[in-house]
Order: C-alpha cells, then structure tokens, then sequence
C-alpha cells in the first residue's frame, strides 16, 4: 500500500531518526511512504487568530495534493499533524478560511477537506493492525515502556479524534504490539512545557521533569513519543531520569530492521 | 347533504405569524360541503369554543373541521365542546396547522398553501365520518407500584391510605432503597433513616399493602384500568412467613466474606443476611452464590441453628398473577460506573471513593460505624478534596450530559458535616457550577462556605495521582486563573446518577416510552408530569429525571393522586376507534390475531345465510373492544381488507390522501 506522507521541516534536521526508522518500519509493514512533493512548512502551531490563512495555504497545499494522490495524508511529526488535521477540519467546514484559501490557491476544483489525514500510530492501529504488527515482531522488547503523548495529538480533542484525552491508550496498545509492557502513569497526557522554554527555561524543566519522575516512579525504564518538541524537552530539561526515544525507534528495533 | 363547518385558529402568532389565516379561512369556503368558516385568535379559549357551538347550531353543522394545534393537544376539548352543541364528538376532525405547519416552515406563503392543502384534507375525512359512541370498561381497583424506595413507599402508603389495595413489587430482599443507605438528608440535615424508616413500617402494617420483597415484574397484559401482571417471587431460601429476624443465621454462618451491597461493598456480610438493621420485611436471604451448601452441599448450619425452622434450601422461584388498574415505576437510579474516568484515579486508590461510600462511611450504621476513616488504613483524613460533576454535564461522551442535579446539595452537606464533626479537617470542593434552587436550598450552600469555611474552587480536576502516599488533585482555579494541585488523604467524586438499568426492561413489558438517557418519559413535560403516555402508568422519582428527596416524595404524591381519581372511577370510557372486521369478506386466515400486540382479536364459528334456504358455518375474527387500542396493525395485514378501524377506515384514509394529492 502506498501512502501520500508528509515529513515536515524537524524531521529533516533534528528529528531525522524520527523520519528514517518510520520509513523503514513501513516499508517492513508492507506501507511505502511517498513523500509528497513541494511540501513546505506545515507553520509549526496552529494559528487562533480566525481571519489568519497565510500560515494555513501550506498545509492546505500538502492536503490538496493527497486528495489527487490516494485521498491519504500520512503525518508523523504531532506538531505537523496537529496544524494539517486542524487546517483540514477548516477546509470541511468551508466558511470563510476554506473559501480564501480556495481564492487563492487556484486548484482545478475548490480543496473542501476530502483527504484524510492519518497519523501513524493510527496508520499503524487502523491500516497495518497492532495483530499483524505482533506478527511481525522479531525481538520482543520485554521491557517496561512509558508513552508520552504530550498535548498535540490529543487536543482538541474533538477535532483530533485521536483518543480519549484523558485517558489515550493506542500508544500503550502500541507497547503491546512490540512485546512490551506499557507503563501507565498519571502526567503521560501533561504538556512537557513546549516552546515556553524560549522565554522561561525554569517551566519546561519543571513540567519535564514531571512527566519523568512520574514515569520512573511508576516503573517505566524508558520514555518514548511521537513528537520532536516534546522529545527535545524531555531530553534537555527532564533532568535525565529516563532515557526518551521515539516510538518508531523501539518499533525498528522490535521488527529487526535498525542499521 | 353534508354541512361542515371549518375553524381556523390563530394559536396568538404561533401559527399567524407564518401562516394567513384569513385566506385559509376565506379560501376553504368555496370547498364543496363547506356551510361555515371562521378564524379566531384563541379557538381552545372560552370564547373561541363559544363560537364553534354557535356555529353547529346556527348552521344546523354535520362535521366540523378545527385548523389548530396538534390534536394531542386540544382534540379532547373541541370533541366537548362539539358534544355541548349536540354534535357527535366524533364528527370532529383536527387539522395541525401549527406543529406541522406553522413552527416547521418560514415562507408565509407556502406555509399558507400547506395549511389549505391540511384543511382540505380534514374536511374530506370528516365527511366519511361517522357518529360512534365510547364503550364502557370496568376498574380493578387495586394498584401496583414498581420499586421500594421512598417513591415507591410514598406513593403506596397515599394511594391505601384512600382505600385501595396497593401491592409493592422490590428486586431487593428490603424495600427502602436508596435513601435507606444516606446518613443525614439536605437542607435540615435530618437523619435519613429516621424519617425513611417509620414510612417503611407504616407500608408493612397498613392493612391494604402487600409488599412483596426479591421479586420482580415478569409480564404486563392489559390495559388501563385493567392490567394482568405476573410477578416473579425469587426463591430467597428463607420461609418468610416463619422467619423471625433474630440473625442467629448471620451469627452462625461460617462464609462471611461476601460484599456487603447495602455498604457499597466498603465491608463484609454472611452469604445469609438481612441486608440492614430496620429492613421491612425483617427476613433473611441466602446469596446463593456465596453459600457454602449451594456451592458444594455441604454445611446447612444455619438450618440447624434456625428455631423458626425457616431455612429451606430447596425454594423455587415461583409466579403469581394479580390484576391491577393502575401501575406506578418507582425504579429509582445507581451511581454511574467510573471506567470511563480513569483519570480520577478510583479504580487505582481506595480512598478515591464515590459520594454514595462516603454516605456509609459518615453513617452510624456503617462499616466505621460513623468514624470517618479513610479505607486504605483507616486514618482520619485531614484534607478531604470533592470533584463535582465527575460523569454530569459531560459533553466528551465519557459521562452523561445531563446535570444529576443533586450533587451539589449533597457535597456542601458533605463538606459541612466534616467540618461539623472534624473541625481540624481541610474540605475543597472543586466546582464548574453551584446549582442551588430550591427553598432553603442556597442559605445551605452559602453556610457551608461562610460559616464552615469550605474551600471552593471554581475549575474542573484534570487528574488524581498518588505521589508520597498522598493523593493529589490537580485542577485549575478559573478564578485565580492558574493550575492548582491539593494533596488530599480523601477525595469523594460527586457521581453522576442514572435510572436503575432494569427500568429499561420495566419499560418494554409496560410499552412505556424511554428517553436516550434511559429515564421514562412523562406525556407532556408541563402538564403531565407524573403520567406516562401509556394510560394507567405513573411515574415517580428519578425513574422519570434527576430528582431529590423532597421533589420524589412530591412527585410520588401526586402519581398517587392521579391513581386515586382512575381507581375511584366505577367504569372507564373506552375509545371507540377499535378494528371491526367485515365478516362477509373475513376468510378467518388468523393474520390480523398474530400480529396484534394486545390480544383483542379471536376467532368465532358463525353461521351465515347463503340464500335459498341454505346455511354455512364459517370461522371469522372478532374484536374484543374493550382490549382493542386502535393502533391499526391488523387493518393494513388483512389480506382481504376485511379489518377495518372505526374513524380511521381505509376509505377515510385514502380520501385523505387524495384531498392531498389532487392539485
């Protein structure tokens, strides 16, 4: 199965091992991921101001391009994710974002949130099946695992579909996938401080180190997430209790297929 | 030659407004048979029904059309006024110009044309009509009340007091429910048992109540004044009529380990119990599940200590049929489960506990014999933090999105009684809203904060974790704007309430109506709301929506009001829209008798004249009019178009349909 996929800007740089184990996880699954081509920018967070598109077009752009292309938008990074679910939940509605964004794009027909946009571990849940992933597993991970799911997934919850917010379990559903042990504790679903840490370097550490000890105190031997940002923070500001990594890293790892 | 006469109502600018009376009125004069036509701006007022009996009277009126409201609504009142001029009430025929006009449409002019086209079509069925007359049914003249609780108590104890035989059916081993398990009740802070438990007794030494505890509602037939019910008598192992409530059974029982339901599973009870101290009636039951001898035979110690000889291990459910005229549902509510709430930590912590435990652990007779301890140690807590609404007003799907309503009176007497009785103890209440109305309702909330000092935090609670032994409740404060967290000994989640889950089957057997939130639904919001729209049932208590003490009692009061006045009725009216089959056209295929659901169809042997001199002996249906409700379903099964609905007959039907049709 081929799939429009959209890597965004930290995926390039920072959050390289992100982008290379998902493809290559895909790839063992059975899911070739076809970067879609021109993408740009998906405009980092999700503008509130309600007469902004500037910021938008690129995302409508990438969706425009998965409705010819499939009708499928695979996403990885939760930020990214975030601004192109929300940006296409706007083109559906089609008030006043979607008609200027139309206006202005000039597609061959009006863009009106036909795609689907699918994030991977929903990709992973709804289009491979977490069975078929037990399945494929070679090297069981038979340790205590904690999600993180930070914020940007999971809210607003409404237009994000993604899970319960209060109580998300398709990343623990994940862990059981690839022979682990989820670790449920109470901060997996706080905010890890986020780009708050540009102005107050105390508060990120303060909610990261949270999120950790929370984790630790619970069990978890490690830490994993979908989100560059929240991966970064952790890292730096979580006060090394617990190793973090990205969920798509332990996924390689379980299905054989690291360098 | 037929004279009809057609009214057009204006209900204020409920249906002026959209719809132009006067044209419907003029236009409709030229309708062939049409003598009279008129608009008014109230026709249902005093003066508007005036004008309609003059009308018959001046106009010597054979069939009049009213273009209203919906006949729910005001058939019954132009059928009386149409009477009080001399007409057959039946020769009446509503047009609904407003429910289905003049509130679904915005353009004047099609709503006019529509409204017309509605008239027209009531006049053509009006002149097929033809006079009938109601039949007559007799009144048994007992009741039923489903559920013990203090509805279902208050209801009975209303409904002998004015003479007649009730019977009380409750699953339960005791009658009492849910208010037998509360400690003190809001806003005088009186002792729940102390006032439920006297009206337990009253129901068991009144002459004309029978209570019939541990059984259930198995079958409903029948109709309004006439209701035959089976009921389920549970085998409970125990003879009730020689057990003496000494509890020589529980003392002896050696499997005492089962939850004690009626302490919200806070403790233990021996697998024989009576469920509390003052339970009516004052008999033992034997969980079978639990019972040493129903598990492996063996034991039978509380036979043998039993003097009464009550024990009886070998008891069968068994049946009863009784015939009632009315019936009252009573079935009262449960806490919702908590597994949708994960975040508030209940399955994880023992002393993250419902508000309903905490009831027991507050109450004299409960598992800490009033001593609030927390569960996990049985410390005493020092900061005690409340969540409100956890699982009411819930819009993500997890909960209900109703306001359970009493909640946030039963938390500020929580909160107040904890201060009252552990003055060195912290109480926060964290709150989206404060919901007070009622009579001395607000002067008890504004006590527990002014005079008792309990922390209200207006904000929602986004979690509860344990960290250090201390359970911490994290929430945001709307008014100081900032993210809070209360390290707690207890937390008490104020739980949404729903209808007991077996109402939904009461429901079914009573072709009762139920709402998405499973609470039955009263006939008219306003001025039925203690009926059911199947006639004969009541309803009181939170079986029909959320309600406290005081509102139930009322509620239950008034359901026993509107038993009285059908019970001390000699005869009931019968409707006279009942099926009739054509028995000349009748082949006595049995069609219509399978598929009518109240049993009123049978089948006869009658001998019918060929001419000649010679006879045949056919089988043909009878209708049975007193069992008959009308609803049609044999009338479009007949294969031959024999069945027939008085009123509604097929031609009046077509005719209407070609009134609509024709251009």
């Amino acid at each position: 199965m081929k799939l429009c996929y959209y890597p965004g800007c930290t995926l390039k740089t920072k959050a390289q091992a992100l982008d290379k184990t998902a493809r290559k996880c895909a790839a063992a699954l059975g899911v070739e991921m076809e970067e879609i081509e021109n993408w740009q920018c998906c405009g980092a967070v999700y503008p509130m101001g309600t007469d902004e598109i500037a910021t938008k077009l690129s995302a409508v752009r990438a969706l425009e391009y998965a409705k010819r292309n499939g009708g499928k938008l695979l996403t990885l990074c939760s930020a990214c994710h975030n601004v192109i679910k929300r940006t296409n939940e706007d083109m559906k509605a089609g008030g006043d974002i979607a008609i200027r964004a139309n206006n202005y794009s000039k597609f061959d027909e009006p863009y009106k949130g036909e795609t689907e946009v699918l994030h991977y571990l929903e990709m992973l849940k709804n289009v491979v099946g977490f069975d078929n992933i037990r399945k494929a597993v070679k090297n069981p991970l038979n340790r205590k695992i904690g999600a993180y799911y930070g914020c940007l997934l999971l809210r607003p919850s409404g237009v994000m579909a993604f899970d319960n917010p209060e109580n998300p379990t398709i990343i623990e559903d994940f862990i059981r996938s690839i022979g682990g042990t989820p670790v449920v504790y109470p901060f997996r679903n706080e905010c890890c401080g986020a780009y708050v840490g540009l102005k107050n370097k105390e508060l990120p550490k303060k909610k990261s180190e949270k999120v950790l000890s929370s984790a630790k105190e619970k069990g978890a031997e490690e830490v994993i997430t979908a989100c560059p940002l929240c991966l970064y923070n952790l890292q730096a500001n979580g006060g090394g209790i617990l190793p973090v990594r990205y969920f798509t890293e332990l996924l390689a790892e379980a299905l054989g297929v690291e360098e | 030659m037929q004279r009809i006469g057609v009214f057009i109502c204006w209900c204020g600018s409920n249906i002026a407004a959209t719809v132009d009376v006067k044209k419907v009125a003029e236009t409709i004069k030229a309708e062939p048979g049409v003598v009279f036509s008129d608009n008014y701006q109230y026709m249902c007022s005093e003066n508007g029904q005036q004008l309609i009996k003059n009308a018959i009277k001046e106009h010597n009126l054979t069939g009049i059309v009213v273009g209203a409201c919906s006949p729910r609504m005001h058939e019954a009142t132009f059928r009386k006024a149409a009477e009080a001029a001399g007409l057959n009430p039946y020769m009446v025929e509503i047009a609904n110009i407003r429910e289905h006009c003049s509130w679904i449409h915005k353009d004047m002019d099609e709503a006019t044309e529509k409204a017309i086209v509605l008239v027209r079509t009531a006049i053509a069925k009006v002149k097929l009509n033809a006079p009938l007359t109601a039949g007559e049914s007799p009144v048994e003249k007992r009741a039923l009340v489903i559920g013990g609780g203090i509805a279902g108590i208050q209801a009975a104890l209303d409904i002998a007091d004015a003479g007649f035989q009730v019977d009380i059916v409750e699953k339960n081993a005791t009658i009492g429910g849910r208010m037998a398990q509360l400690d003190k009740t809001f806003p005088t802070l009186d002792c729940s048992a102390c006032i439920l438990t006297p009206k337990m007794v009253d129901c068991a030494q009144h002459e004309n109540i029978d209570i019939l505890s541990y059984s259930e509602v198995e079958e409903v037939k029948g109709f309004v004044g006439n209701f035959n019910v089976k009921i389920r008598r549970k085998a409970r192992f125990v003879d009730e009529t020689k057990c003496t409530g000494c509890k020589i059974c529980m003392e002896k029982c050696p499997s005492k380990k089962g939850l004690n339901e009626f302490n919200m599973n806070l403790d233990t009870r021996p697998a024989i119990h009576i469920p509390f101290a003052q339970a009516i009636p004052n008999v033992a039951v034997i969980d079978s599940t639990q019972c040493i001898k129903f598990k492996t035979g063996k034991c039978g110690i509380c036979q043998k200590f039993c003097e009464a000889g009550a024990i009886d291990y070998e008891q069968k459910d068994t049946f009863i049929e009784r015939k009632y005229g009315a019936i009252v549902v009573a079935t009262g509510f449960k806490p919702i489960a908590l597994d949708n709430f994960n975040e508030f930590g209940y399955a994880d912590n023992k002393d993250v506990i419902t508000s309903l435990e905490l009831e027991r652990l507050m109450n004299a007779a409960g598992p800490t014999n009033g001593v609030l301890l927390r569960p996990s140690d049985g410390e005493h807590p020092k900061v005690v933090t409340f969540i409100q609404c956890v699982g009411s007003r819930d819009t993500s799907g997890c909960g209900k999105p109703y306001c359970s309503k009493i909640c946030c009176m039963y938390t500020a007497k929580h909160a107040m009684m904890i201060r009252e009785k552990y003055p060195d103890t912290e109480v926060h209440v964290f709150y989206i809203d404060i919901r007070t109305p009622g009579k001395n309702y607000d002067e008890f909330y504004r006590r527990a904060v002014e005079q008792y000092d309990v922390d209200y935090i207006k904000g929602m609670v986004g979690k509860v974790y344990n960290e250090n032994g201390k359970l911490m409740v994290q929430g945001s404060n709307l008014i100081d704007n900032e993210q809070v967290t209360i390290a707690s000994d207890l937390v008490v989640l104020a739980t949404a309430i729903e209808p007991e889950p077996s109402v939904r089957k009461i429901a079914t057997l009573l072709t009762a109506s139920i709402d998405t939130n499973n609470f039955l639904t009263e006939s008219h919001a306003k001025l039925r709301p203690v009926e059911s729209p199947t006639a004969g049932v009541y309803l009181a208590g939170v079986c029909q929506g959320p309600k406290d003490i005081p509102e139930t009692v009322s509620q239950a009061s008034a359901c026993a009001a509107k038993v009285i006045g059908l019970l001390a009725k000699s005869k009931l009216k019968t409707n006279p829209c009942v099926a009739t089959p054509d028995e000349a056209m009748c082949n006595g295929c049995s069609q219509c008798a399978n598929v009518c659901a109240y049993g009123a169809i049978t089948y006869v042997e009658k001998e019918f004249r060929l001419g000649g001199g010679k006879t045949e002996v056919r089988r043909v249906a009878s209708v049975n009019p007193a069992v008959c409700q009308g609803c049609g379903a044999c009338t479009v099964t007949c294969p031959s178009g024999a069945m027939d609905l008085r009123g509604f007959s097929s031609k009046q039907i077509m005719s209407e349909v070609e009134a609509i049709c024709k251009k």
